[in-house]
């Protein structure tokens, strides 16, 4: 598995092959048919299978959303694509209140096999409203599966899985990921809900990084590495369902979990996975457990306050220092150029 | 009269070639969504508004906000993420604000502005209120469903206030014809019931009919009007550059758009040194607003947790 490409060529890639393999797969939304093509997302697609199967559509999510779920009704399998998950506000009502409903409503009779794809922005002043990160608002609700692929294979595997998927499936990209690059294999291959991965192997606490928080993750292992600490890093992959155990396992080895989202603490990714794992561990293993997450504000444009509102690789290293000492340390460790860079490697 | 439009349109358009020319260095750390090219309809819709009258825009606001009275020194401060920046650097380019004169803000998400333009025309008209609220908002916010809703309400509730639809074609790269059946939207607000009408890009056009609605709105005639002034965007949808090179629209296709410059014409209208004068004071503004820009300190940390509540 020698093959390296970006994450965009991967979502690109999954989409493509599914399409020649199941003429009942469809892909639409605002762009996805102009020269950017969503980041190179869909890029070439319009071209290779005509504007029925792909097509740009007016700025209506709300209703776009309801096309979906009637197309998928009558078994198509769309792909609808947001290029911000801040829009996906505008639909709502049909995500919500619809399509993670019907199959459960309608006692089984009908079901909707929906990918949605959305993309979390960040920096360069994206600010109040094109930098939100609002996957938990997907994971509360039954009837929706979320995926957060954060490397080239996930990204390719998950979308594949999504695209098969009978029913909806939330499919969430960062502007960030899409340049990392990494090995993906050519032949189709899933990444099915529910097991995730731990990228890196440690002893002494488990870092658990969502979306573009596993490459900060990663960057803050290799801080704590040279703080004398080995960190297991942990990429869920998968937000709903969720792969609890994995992560709780970790934890029972390691006795400090530290869970760092792409997205606000409050009521989000991080504070399900620190509640089932403390579920899962209470009365067996006793842990320390740590969130971080965006600062409880509106995202700031200005650098000065955006550098504060987002975690980073050392104020994570500190914190994760912080869990394994016990008690505040005051440790920050020195920037690393050399880390900037980290790129995934596999293969998986 | 000529001269206050001159004014107006002159120094949207060299705000803007400024940020064009200081964006290469990074400093503004924001997307920019030019006005370029559109100008008219912002000041030959503003110069018929008093200060007490308000404006809701979208992330395209720059020319909205100067030819309503906002102010520049924050406006350039704000994109350079100062805190001496009219949201003190918490709304960049896409959210600019000045509520002291009328400008009530501006979002990112298409459409979402037009019910606000509603709701407070809602509250004028409760008060007996004489002012007016405009409501800007783009071709592709005319795909919205908001648009709509807001537009059967303001029309149930003859709410005092004017939908301005800035038609320049595309949303982003999308034409218009590929996103709509058919180039009527002022037609669709006829439906309504509301008075419509499609003006050319004609700064004194805008400002004659736009000042007549205002007028009758005033004197307690029912509203709402709704003009869709055709323009044409010069730039690339977002950032400072041009765009022909993409293929979505052609040089050709912006030529008659550019030999009808606004600007330009106004300036023809008006005398050597009176407009030489405008010029240069307004070039003397526009650098002190950089410069105030370039001093002003960023906000400290502390400010990460202020203006959430009260
Ligand atoms: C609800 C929503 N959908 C999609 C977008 C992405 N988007 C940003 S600007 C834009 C085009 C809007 O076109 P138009 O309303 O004509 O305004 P213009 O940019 O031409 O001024 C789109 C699709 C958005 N900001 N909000
Ligand atoms: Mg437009």
């Amino acid at each position: 598995m020698d093959r390296t490409i970006s994450y965009v060529e991967a979502v690109r890639e999954a989409t493509d092959q599914e399409m020649e393999r199941d003429a009942s797969v469809i892909l639409f939304g605002l762009d996805v048919d102009d020269p950017k093509a969503i980041q190179g997302t869909t890029r070439g697609l319009a071209q290779k299978y005509g504007p029925e199967r792909v097509f740009g559509t007016p700025l209506s999510e709300d209703a776009m959303t309801g096309v979906a779920i009637g197309m998928s009704l009558a078994g198509l399998r769309p792909i609808h694509v947001h290029i911000r998950m801040d829009f996906l506000m505008l639909a709502m009502n049909q995500l919500i209140n619809i399509a993670a409903k019907s199959r459960y409503m309608y006692g089984g009779q009908v079901h909707l096999p929906l990918v949605v794809r959305s993309m979390i922005g960040k920096s360069w002043g994206q600010g109040a409203q094109h930098s939100q990160a609002l996957h938990s608002f997907f994971m509360h609700v039954p009837g929706l599966k979320v995926a957060a692929p954060t490397t080239p294979y996930d990204a390719k595997g998950c979308l594949i899985e999504a695209i098969r998927d009978d029913d909806p499936v939330m499919y969430v990209e960062h502007r960030i990921l899409h340049f990392q690059k990494g090995p993906v294999p050519e032949p189709t291959y899933t990444v099915p809900p529910g097991k995730a991965r731990i990228t890196v192997k440690g002893k002494d606490v488990t870092l658990v990084g969502i979306s573009y928080m596993q490459v900060e993750c990663l960057r803050a292992q290799r801080y704590l590495e040279s703080g004398g600490i080995q960190a297991e890093v942990i990429d869920p992959i998968w937000l709903s369902p969720l792969d609890g155990e994995t992560i709780a396992e970790s934890v029972r080895k390691t006795g400090r979990l530290c869970v760092v989202d792409n997205g606000w603490m409050t009521c989000g990714a991080a504070a399900e996975i620190v509640a089932q794992v403390t579920e899962r561990l209470q009365g067996a293993r006793e842990v320390r457990v740590r969130r971080m997450g965006f600062a409880p504000v509106t995202c700031p444009p200005t650098p000065s306050l955006e550098n504060l509102f987002y975690p980073n690789a050392r104020t994570i290293a500190s914190a994760a220092y912080d869990l394994v000492k016990g008690s505040a340390q005051g440790w920050l460790p020195e920037e690393r150029t050399d880390l900037r860079e980290i790129e995934f490697r596999g293969p998986f | 009269m000529h001269d206050r439009f001159y004014r107006s349109l002159y120094r949207i358009r060299r705000v803007e070639e400024e940020i064009i020319r200081v964006y290469p260095t990074d400093k503004i750390k924001s997307p920019v969504h030019l006005s370029i090219g559109q100008e008219a309809v912002s000041v030959g819709v503003c110069e018929a508004l008093r200060a007490d009258d308000v404006v809701f825009g979208s992330y395209r606001s720059h020319a909205v906000y100067l030819a309503k009275g906002g102010d520049l020194k924050k406006m350039i401060a704000e994109l350079y993420g100062k805190a001496t920046g009219c949201a003190k650097g918490k709304a960049g380019s896409m959210h600019l604000v000045d509520a002291a004169h009328g400008v009530m803000g501006a979002s990112a998400v298409v459409g979402t502005t037009i019910p606000h333009a509603a709701g407070y025309a809602y509250a004028l008209k409760l008060r007996r209120k004489d002012s007016v609220v405009v409501s800007f908002f783009g071709d592709g916010g005319a795909d919205e469903g908001v648009f709509y809703e807001s537009l059967n309400f303001a029309a149930l509730k003859k709410l005092p206030m004017i939908f301005i639809c800035e038609n320049n074609s595309y949303a982003i790269h999308t034409h218009q014809l590929c996103r709509q059946p058919t180039a009527n939207i002022a037609e669709r607000a006829r439906v309504f019931g509301v008075p419509a009408e499609r003006i050319e890009d004609d700064v004194l056009r805008v400002h004659e009919r736009v000042g007549a609605a205002v007028k009758a709105l005033r004197a307690g005639e029912p509203g709402p009007f709704f003009f869709e002034c055709l323009t044409y965007r010069w730039k690339e949808h977002v950032g400072p550059n041009d765009d022909f090179h993409l293929g979505y629209r052609t040089r050709e296709e912006a030529d008659p758009w550019m030999k009808n410059d606004q600007v330009k014409r106004l300036a023809g209208l008006l005398e050597a040194d009176q407009r030489r004068r405008i010029e240069s004071e307004v070039e003397a503004e526009i650098q002190a607003a950089f410069a105030f820009a370039e001093e002003s300190p960023f906000p400290d940390g502390s400010e990460l947790f202020t203006d959430m509540f009260k």
